[in-house]
């Protein structure tokens, strides 16, 4: 179906391009005002002011630690095999390893590589992930002089990833597991 | 500067214009890449951004506080902007027709630039003998009509020896624009001279230096506004700027041209800005004069005041360009040629009519 759009003969005021002038002026007056006299440009100056994301943003993965500082990560190599672009790569400790420098737990990767190059922050990492140690965090802007500073290793990832307080499931466990123990008679 | 005196008057004529010419030119190099820059600016302000506030010469730092505000100002941008044209490769493809291709980006700088020689932009620096024009012609606007129309010339030849299609159209499209508009503009300005009586532009500024009542935009305002767009169409700007037209002929023109090639019609363009804004300034907003009167100069302080004010007025009218180019969406092909056509050149043959019989009850 066409539709056809009425196009009315410009009236003899309008054919002098005076009332377009005029409102064309209007409005680049107004823009011009806003950025140059009120300072409120509607662009950022990036590099140094940045959106702040909310909260749950979906940026760089980073591993995080538990509420005592011990790494959560246990290699279990689930978030490497589920990568989609594989930019993840464990070396685990191997049996004659480092062991976990946590409870719960029986070893800690050796050496946790994530390729930011080739990230495209899907979330599944964080989705696969059973000890909730590595995270979708709110970095969004990363830059690097090279492909190698673009690879970043545990000790940078921990650093980066910080202290995760919220969620601390061997804490959530136990609580649970005493639940279970009282679960008839409490919930009476 | 006494041995100058005992030079013959034909040796220190030609030292005088060897200087003035350099001068100029200097100066409108800087202007046209000012004009860049406050082009950029005002585009950005309007467009609710911030422009180019980045670029940061390594003796900025040294500078305390007038530093950073110079590079928030995007100061040395043009600096750099310079260098980066400098340093870019120069690519011609294969297929243009090559001599042409070379001689495109020349064709359209040179006539922008000998347009600025018939220009009085000052009185004198105290020396009577000495106006501050590079070519005193007593045929000045006809001069500046004849090389003005050559810049065209540059565009229509850049656009066949592109030998591609949207360069094609951009340089018909030039060709249009040229026929329409030049007519307009050349009887624009008959009337200033009726009323002057004389061709030659510093008899233009010396009728109106009086006082800001005597300029030609009060007396010939119908004048004023067709040549004003009639500059417009000249110099290929917004809402005008068919031959470019970058959201539909990708770059117009210029499509096929990088580098120093392409940058020589950018200069062109900007030098054709301030060469048109120059000339407005002489025949409608009195010239090097100030607005309160005051004749020529005696002294030099006062003749760089003289210069000063014009290129004041000068740039208050290159913002008037710049500013324009976003108020009014740009004219379809048909609509452009029908203003030029059927609505200024019949206006400006009645502004003549008018003038002629305004001056005749005068003189009786």
């Amino acid at each position: 179906m066409t539709k056809v759009v009425e196009r009315k003969p410009l009236s003899a005021l309008e054919r002098t391009y005076l009332p377009t002038l005029a409102s064309g002026l209007k409005v680049t007056w107004k823009h011009f005002k806003k950025t140059v006299f009120e300072g409120k440009p509607a662009t950022m100056e990036y590099p140094e002011e940045r959106w702040v994301v909310p909260e749950g943003y979906r940026g760089a993965p980073y591993l995080v630690k538990d509420q005592e500082g011990h790494t959560k990560c246990v290699s279990c190599q689930l978030c490497e095999f589920v990568c989609p672009p594989k930019a993840i790569k464990i070396t685990p400790p191997g049996p004659e390893g480092q062991v976990a420098d946590r409870t719960n737990a029986e070893k800690m990767p050796q050496e946790f590589e994530i390729n930011m190059l080739r990230c495209i922050f899907c979330g599944f990492c964080q989705e696969v992930c059973p000890e909730e140690a590595i995270f979708l965090q709110r970095d969004y802007s990363l830059t690097g002089e090279s492909r190698e500073e673009m690879i970043y290793n545990k000790e940078k990832l921990l650093k980066l990833g910080g202290v995760h307080g919220g969620i601390q499931k061997w804490k959530h466990k136990l609580e649970e597991a005493k639940e279970q123990e009282e679960f008839p008679v409490a919930k009476i | 500067m006494d041995s100058i005196k005992y030079l013959d008057p034909t040796t220190q004529f030609v030292l005088f214009s060897i200087v003035k010419i350099l001068i100029a030119f200097v100066v409108v190099m800087t202007f046209v890449a000012y004009a860049v820059l406050v082009e950029r600016k005002v585009s950005a302000w309007i467009q609710d951004r911030v422009g180019p506030n980045r670029a940061t010469p390594f003796f900025a730092q040294y500078l305390p506080f007038i530093g950073p505000a110079l590079v928030r100002l995007g100061i040395f941008q043009p600096m750099a902007d310079g260098l980066k044209f400098l340093l870019k490769e120069d690519f011609t493809p294969a297929y243009v027709r090559k001599v042409y291709f070379w001689l495109a980006p020349a064709i359209t700088v040179i006539p922008a630039l000998m347009t600025i020689a018939v220009i009085p932009f000052g009185s004198t620096l105290g020396n009577p003998a000495n106006p501050m024009v590079i070519a005193d012609l007593n045929v000045g606007i006809l001069y500046t009509f004849g090389i003005v129309s050559l810049g065209v010339y540059g565009i229509v030849l850049a656009g066949y020896a592109s030998n591609s299609k949207y360069p094609f159209l951009g340089g018909i499209r030039s060709t249009a624009q040229m026929i329409s508009y030049e007519i307009a503009m050349g009887m624009s300005v008959v009337a200033v001279f009726m009323v002057v009586g004389d061709l030659n532009l510093g008899q233009v500024v010396a009728y109106q230096q009086a006082n800001v009542f005597h300029w030609m935009v009060f007396k010939q305002p119908l004048a004023f506004v067709i040549f004003l767009v009639a500059a417009f169409a000249e110099t290929n700007r917004l809402p005008f700027d068919l031959p470019e037209s970058e959201s539909e002929l990708v770059g117009g023109y210029h499509t096929e041209y990088s580098s120093m090639k392409f940058a020589l019609f950018f200069l062109g363009e900007y030098a054709a800005m301030i060469a048109a804004s120059a000339m407005m300034v002489t025949l409608f907003f009195g010239g090097w004069a100030y607005p309160w009167g005051g004749g020529e100069a005696t002294g030099l302080l006062n003749g760089i005041g003289h210069i000063l004010c014009f290129i004041l007025k000068m740039g208050v009218l290159l913002v008037v360009f710049i500013w324009v180019r976003w108020m009014l969406p740009r004219f379809r092909y048909d609509q452009l040629m029908a203003l030029g056509w059927s609505r200024f050149i019949p206006l400006a043959l009645a502004n003549i009519l008018i003038t002629a019989i305004w001056l005749a009850c005068i003189s009786r």
